[in-house]
C-alpha cells in the first residue's frame, strides 16, 4: 500500500506492506537509524519518536498508521546546526552511555519539556519510566533532562560537543 | 555554559567525546549496517526444553518466493560445522542435529530477502520433535536417574561437568569445630539476564573471490572471536575481519560466540551476498548467555565476641546445557574464591560442582567480574546472618574484622594477593555519609510503631584485570591487551587498543591517559578500537579488565613515545639526552626550563630532516603488549536505607550510598556513570530479575514483561562518594570500577531487606525479593525462587 508522511519536517511517500511496523519503516525504508528497536512487547522505549508532538511507541505503530501524520525523530532534534538543549543536556550531565537508549529517552524528555517546562525530579521520573535504560540507572538522565529545563535557549554549541 | 568544564589534558572531568554521535543519532549499531544486496536471516528455535530430532522438513520454506536458503544441523554437518568449541572448552550445537537440549535452541537458519520474509518462512518448517524428560533443577541435575543431557560426549554418563576446589578444607573444618559460633545457610544467586538494550545480531559479508569475510557484529572481544572463527570455519585468520562497531551494551552478553554469528557466517558463504541476523528479545532472553545461577551452603565460623575465623561455602553451578561459560581456563567457576571477602581469615575453603541442565547454556556474565558477584554476595549475606546471630550491629562486626592497611599486600587464604586498600577509611566514610547512628535511632523509633524500615551494609574486595598470562588464559590465548600510539607529524595521535566500548566511554579515558602521560589535548588522540583490522591484539572488554589492562598498555606506550621524544629532543635542542627533563607536554633542559620542545614540535622533528643520533629511527609511533603482573582489587562500602509497606511487602529503595575505591581515578564522571548502573544492576538483581523455568523446561523469562528490569521509578538519586588507594602495580595506579557496584550492590539491598524483615524472625530470603516473595516470607515461608 502507500503511505505518506511528513518525518522531521520532509515529506516521504512510499509503497510498503501493510503489517510494516514505523521502526522498520524509519530504519529500512527511510535510512535514519537513530531510532533503535530493543523489545518485542513495547516495554523498553528504545524505539520511541513524536508523532504529531506526542511520543509513540514506534515499534507498536504501524507506518500506514503514521501515514498523513507528523513524525519527529532523533535526526530532527538537531536544527540548522543548533542541537536541542536536550542533546546538550544529555552531553553535559553524562544522560548517556552505550547511546542505544538515548534516542527514544531524549524524544520522550523533549515531548515532556515541550508540555511542562520546569519539570520537578519526580515528573521526569514518571516521564521517562516507559524509557529502559540499562546503563545510567537514570539519576543522569534525571539531571540531563534538567539541564534542558535550565537551559530552554541552550547556545549554539555543536562545535565544542562534536570536538 | 555553567557545566562546561575547562578540558583536562589528563585526568579530570570531561565530557564524553563519543556523545557527538550518540546525541544526533548517529551512532552506528550493527543492526544500522546495511549493504548493497544484503539478505536476512532468521533462526528457528526449539518448542521445548529436552527432544530427540525425529525429522525436519524445509520444503515449504524453501518454496517460499523470497527465501533464498535454508540451512539446518545435516547441512552444517557435512561441512563439519554442526558443532563449535565453547569458550570453556565444551562444545555447542550451531544448528541441533540429533537432540535439542533447552528450549530456545537453534535448529533451522532461514535467509530470505527482507526481515518479514525471514521469520514467515520459519513458520513453514516442520520439525518432529520426540520429547524426553528435562533436568531443569540443578539440584536434581546428578540424581542417578536423571536424564543424560550430553550424551552426544563420548564418556559422559552423567550431567557432570567439573568439581573445583580451593582453599584448604581441613584447616577449615578444624577451624569450624574450634570455633564459638557457626551459622550455616543455605542461598540462591538466582539465574539473571544481562539484557543489554541492543540484542544481538552480526553482519557477514564474505567475498568469494577475495575469500575475505568481514563480520560486523556485537562482540565485546572482537580480536578473540576472530580466532575463534579461525578455529571453527578454519578460515585463515588474517581473510577474517570482525568489527564490533557501537555496542548497545554488553555487561557480558556479548563476549561468547553464538550459533546466530556463525549462521549468518555460512549463509554468506551459502549465497554470496551479504548476511544480516538480529535476534529479537525474546531469543536474547531464552538462548544467549545468561548470568549466575549458584546453589550455595555457606558457613561461617567466629568467636562469641565477632571475630571472624572461617568461611566455606559448596556450590552446586548451573552452566546450562553447554558449558560456555567464559572464564580462564584454570578457573571453571572464574574467581569465586575472592569468597573470603574483606576479612582477615584463618581459613577458608570452597567447592564448586558444576552441571548440565536443559536450559539455556552459560552462566557467563552479567557484569560479574568471573563470578566474584556470588562470591561477594555469599560472604557478605553470612556476615551479616552472623551479626545476627551474635547481636552485634553488621558494621560494627564488619569494622571488627576488615583486613588493615598495613597488612597489603594480603594473601588472602584462597591465593589472591590483594594489592591495596584502606578498607576502614572507606566503611567510616559511608558510614558518615549516610547518617548511620542517626538512621539506625530512626529504625528503633519505626520498629515502636511497626514501620518496616531495613539498613543494609555491605562491602566488597573484587578482583579484575584479568590477567597474568601465566595462570590466566581463554582457550589457550593469554590474557593480554595490546596498544599501538601513532604520533603525526602535526603532534595529533592515534591510539589502537584491542577492547572494545559497549558504552564506558573509551574514547575518552583512554585518551585521556594518553594526555596524561604525554601532554597532548584528549581532543587531539583519536582512539581507534573494535576492529580486528585496524587494532591489535587482544582478549576484550569484560571482567572490569580495560582500565587494569588496556589502561595499562595504553600509559605505557605513551611512556615509551616520551622516551624516544627525549632522544629526538636531544637531537633538536643539541644536549645529552640525561640532561634533558619531562614535564608534561614537553622535554627541556635541566636547570634551564626555556630551551626545551614540546611533544608536538618533537613530533614534526621526528619526522622532518634533522639528523637523529645512530641507530635512531624518525617517527615517533611505538607499541606494547601488556602482560599483567597480578589482578587489582577494587573496593567499596556501600549502605542503603529500605521501606517495606507492610501492607503489600513492597520494597522501596529510599538511599543508597556507594563509596567506591578503585584506586587512580581518570575520569570521575564516567566512573560515577558506571557506579550508577552496577548499582541500578542491584536494584533489578534483588528485587525483580529473575530467569525462571517450569518444570518442564519453559522459560518464564523470555520477553521484557515478564523479565522485569528497573526504571526511573525503583531507582533512587544515587549517591556516590569516594576514596583513592591506588594500586602499586599498575602504571598509573587504576583498579578498574565497570563491575564494582553490581557486585557489591545486591547483598547490600538484600541485607537492609532481611534487617527490615527482623521483627518477623527472617535471617534470610532469597533474590529477587518481589512483593509477592516478601509478602510470603513475612509469613514465615522464604523458599527460593526456583
Ligand atoms: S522496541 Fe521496545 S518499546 Fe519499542
Ligand atoms: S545508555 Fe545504554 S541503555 Fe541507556
Amino acid at each position: 500500500m502507500q503511505i505518506t508522511m511528513t518525518v522531521n519536517g520532509e515529506e516521504y511517500t512510499r509503497e510498503v506492506e501493510p503489517r510494516m511496523l514505523l521502526t522498520h519503516f524509519l530504519r529500512d525504508e527511510l535510512g535514519l537509524t537513530g531510532t533503535h528497536w530493543g523489545c518485542d512487547t513495547s516495554n523498553c522505549g528504545t524505539c520511541s519518536v513524536l508523532m504529531d508532538g506526542d511520543p509513540v511507541k514506534s515499534c507498536t505503530v504501524l507506518a500506514a498508521t503514521a501515514s498523513g501524520h507528523q513524525i519527529r525523530t532523533v535526526e530532527g532534534l538537531e536544527v540548522d546546526g543548533v542541537l536541542d538543549p536536550v542533546q546538550q543536556g544529555f552531553s553535559e550531565m553524562h544522560g548517556l552511555q552505550c547511546g542505544f537508549c538515548t534516542p527514544g529517552m531524549m524524544m520522550t524528555a523533549r515531548a515532556l519539556l515541550d508540555e511542562n517546562p520546569n519539570p520537578t525530579e519526580a515528573e521526569i521520573r514518571e516521564a521517562i519510566s516507559g524509557q529502559i535504560c540499562r546503563c545510567t540507572g537514570y539519576a543522569t538522565i534525571v539531571r540531563s533532562i534538567r539541564w534542558a529545563a535550565d537551559h530552554p535557549a541552550a547556545a549554539t554549541h555543536t562545535e565544542e560537543v562534536a570536538s | 555554559m555553567a557545566t562546561t568544564e575547562e578540558r583536562p589534558i589528563g585526568f579530570g572531568r570531561m565530557r564524553r567525546k563519543e556523545d557527538a554521535r550518540f546525541i544526533r543519532g548517529q551512532g552506528r549499531y550493527v543492526d544500522d549496517v546495511n549493504l548493497p544486496g544484503m539478505l536476512h536471516g532468521a533462526i528457528l528455535r526449539s518448542p521445548v526444553a529436552h527432544a530427540r530430532i525425529v525429522s525436519i522438513d524445509t520444503s515449504a520454506a524453501l518454496a517460499h518466493p523470497k527465501v533464498r536458503a535454508v540451512i539446518t544441523g545435516k547441512d552444517l554437518e557435512a561441512q563439519n560445522l554442526a558443532w563449535m568449541p565453547t569458550l570453556s572448552y565444551d562444545t555447542q550445537a550451531v544448528l541441533a542435529t540429533d537432540k535439542v537440549r533447552f528450549q530456545g535452541q537453534e535448529v533451522a537458519f532461514v535467509v530470505a530477502e527482507d526481515r518479514y520474509s525471514a521469520r514467515d518462512a520459519l513458520e513453514l518448517i516442520d520439525v518432529e520433535y520426540d520429547t524426553l524428560p528435562a533436568v531443569v533443577n540443578a539440584r536434581r541435575a546428578l540424581d542417578p536417574d536423571a536424564p543424560v543431557i550430553r550424551d552426544d560426549k563420548e564418556d559422559q554418563a552423567d550431567n557432570h561437568i567439573f568439581d573445583w576446589e580451593s582453599g584448604d578444607r581441613a584447616a577449615t573444618d578444624a577451624a569450624f569445630a574450634a570455633a564459638d559460633v557457626v551459622v550455616e545457610q543455605d542461598m540462591l544467586y538466582p539465574r539473571s539476564h544481562p539484557a543489554p538494550m541492543e540484542t544481538c545480531g552480526a553482519v557477514a559479508d564474505f567475498e568469494k573471490v577475495s575469500g575475505k569475510l568481514t563480520l560486523w557484529c556485537t562482540t565485546q572481544a572482537p580480536h578473540a572471536h576472530r580466532t575463534v572463527y579461525a578455529l571453527v570455519a578454519g578460515l585463515p585468520e588474517h581473510k577474517i575481519r570482525v568489527i564490533s562497531p557501537d555496542i548497545g551494551g554488553g555487561f557480558g552478553n556479548k563476549v561468547p560466540v553464538y550459533p546466530g554469528y556463525v549462521c549468518a557466517v555460512v549463509g554468506s558463504i551459502v549465497t554470496g551476498k551479504p548476511v544480516k541476523w538480529m535476534e529479537d528479545r525474546s531469543e536474547n532472553l531464552m538462548s544467549t548467555g545468561f548470568a549466575r545461577d549458584y546453589v550455595m551452603r555457606g558457613g561461617i565460623a567466629a568467636t562469641r565476641d565477632g571475630r571472624i575465623t572461617a568461611i566455606k561455602v559448596d556450590v552446586i553451578a548451573d552452566h546450562g546445557a553447554f558449558n560456555a561459560t567464559a572464564q580462564p581456563t584454570k578457573y571453571p567457576a572464574g574467581f569465586f574464591n575472592v569468597f573470603t571477602g574483606s576479612y582477615d581469615l584463618e581459613a577458608a575453603h570452597c567447592k564448586v560442582t558444576g552441571v548440565y541442565t536443559n536450559t539455556a547454556p552459560g552462566g557467563v556474565a552479567y557484569a560479574c567480574s568471573f563470578r566474584v558477584t556470588e562470591a561477594v554476595y555469599l560472604v557478605e549475606r553470612m556476615v551479616d546472618c552472623l551479626a545476627d546471630e551474635l547481636g552485634i550491629d553488621p558494621a560494627a562486626l564488619r569494622l571488627r574484622n576488615l583486613i588493615k592497611p598495613e597488612q597489603f599486600p594480603y594473601a588472602c587464604k584462597t591465593g589472591w594477593v590483594y594489592d591495596s586498600g584502606d578498607y576502614e577509611t572507606t566503611l567510616r566514610k559511608a558510614m558518615e555519609r549516610i547518617g548511620y547512628d542517626e538512621l539506625r535511632r530512626e529504625q528503633a523509633e519505626k520498629r515502636k510503631h511497626g514501620e518496616l524500615m531495613g539498613i543494609g551494609v555491605g562491602f566488597f574486595t573484587e578482583a579484575v584485570g584479568a590477567g597474568p598470562r601465566k595462570h590466566m588464559d581463554i582457550l589457550g590465548l593469554g590474557m593480554n591487551d595490546g596498544a599501538t600510539l601513532r604520533v603525526h607529524p602535526t603532534g595529533k595521535a592515534q591510539l589502537g587498543i584491542s577492547v572494545q566500548t559497549q558504552g564506558q566511554g573509551h574514547e575518552t579515558t583512554f585518551a585521556q591517559i594518553v594526555a596524561e602521560e604525554l601532554g597532548i589535548p584528549p581532543e587531539d588522540i583519536d582512539v581507534v578500537h573494535g576492529d580486528t583490522d585496524t587494532t591489535p591484539y587482544g582478549l576484550g572488554t569484560y571482567g572490569s579488565r580495560s582500565t587494569p589492562v588496556s589502561g595499562a598498555a595504553t600509559a605505557l606506550v605513551a611512556r615509551k613515545v616520551r622516551d624516544r621524544a627525549r632522544i629526538i629532543a636531544s637531537a633538536m635542542l643539541e644536549v645529552s639526552a640525561d640532561d634533558l627533563e619531562w614535564e608534561k607536554g614537553r622535554w627541556f633542559v635541566k636547570g634551564d626550563p626555556d630551551q626545551g620542545a614540546t611533544i608536538q614540535e618533537i613530533a614534526m622533528a621526528a619526522h622532518g630532516s634533522i639528523e637523529l643520533p645512530d641507530g635512531v629511527e624518525g617517527g615517533l609511533d611505538a607499541e606494547t603488549v601488556y602482560d599483567p603482573p597480578n589482578l587489582t582489587f577494587p573496593f567499596g562500602a556501600y549502605i542503603c536505607v529500605v521501606d517495606i509497606d507492610p501492607g503489600t511487602a513492597e520494597v522501596k529503595v529510599r538511599r543508597f550510598v556507594a563509596v567506591d575505591d578503585c584506586g587512580t581515578r581518570i575520569n570521575p564522571m564516567i566512573i560515577e556513570g558506571q557506579v550508577h548502573g552496577g548499582l541500578t544492576d542491584g536494584i533489578g538483581m534483588a528485587l525483580m530479575e529473575l530467569i525462571a523455568f517450569d518444570e518442564d523446561g519453559n522459560c518464564l523469562g523470555g520477553s521484557l514483561m515478564d523479565y522485569l528490569i528497573p526504571t526511573a521509578l525503583e531507582c533512587p538519586d544515587w549517591e556516590t562518594d569516594f576514596t583513592v588507594t591506588p594500586s602499586p602495580h599498575h602504571p598509573i595506579g587504576a583498579k578498574g570500577i565497570g563491575e564494582s557496584a553490581t557486585v557489591g550492590s545486591p547483598p547490600t539491598i538484600v541485607n537492609a531487606i532481611c534487617d527490615a524483615l527482623a521483627p518477623y524472625g527472617v535471617r534470610h530470603m532469597d533474590m529477587p525479593c518481589t512483593p509477592a516473595r516478601v509478602w510470603e516470607a513475612m509469613r514465615g515461608n522464604a523458599e527460593p525462587p526456583q
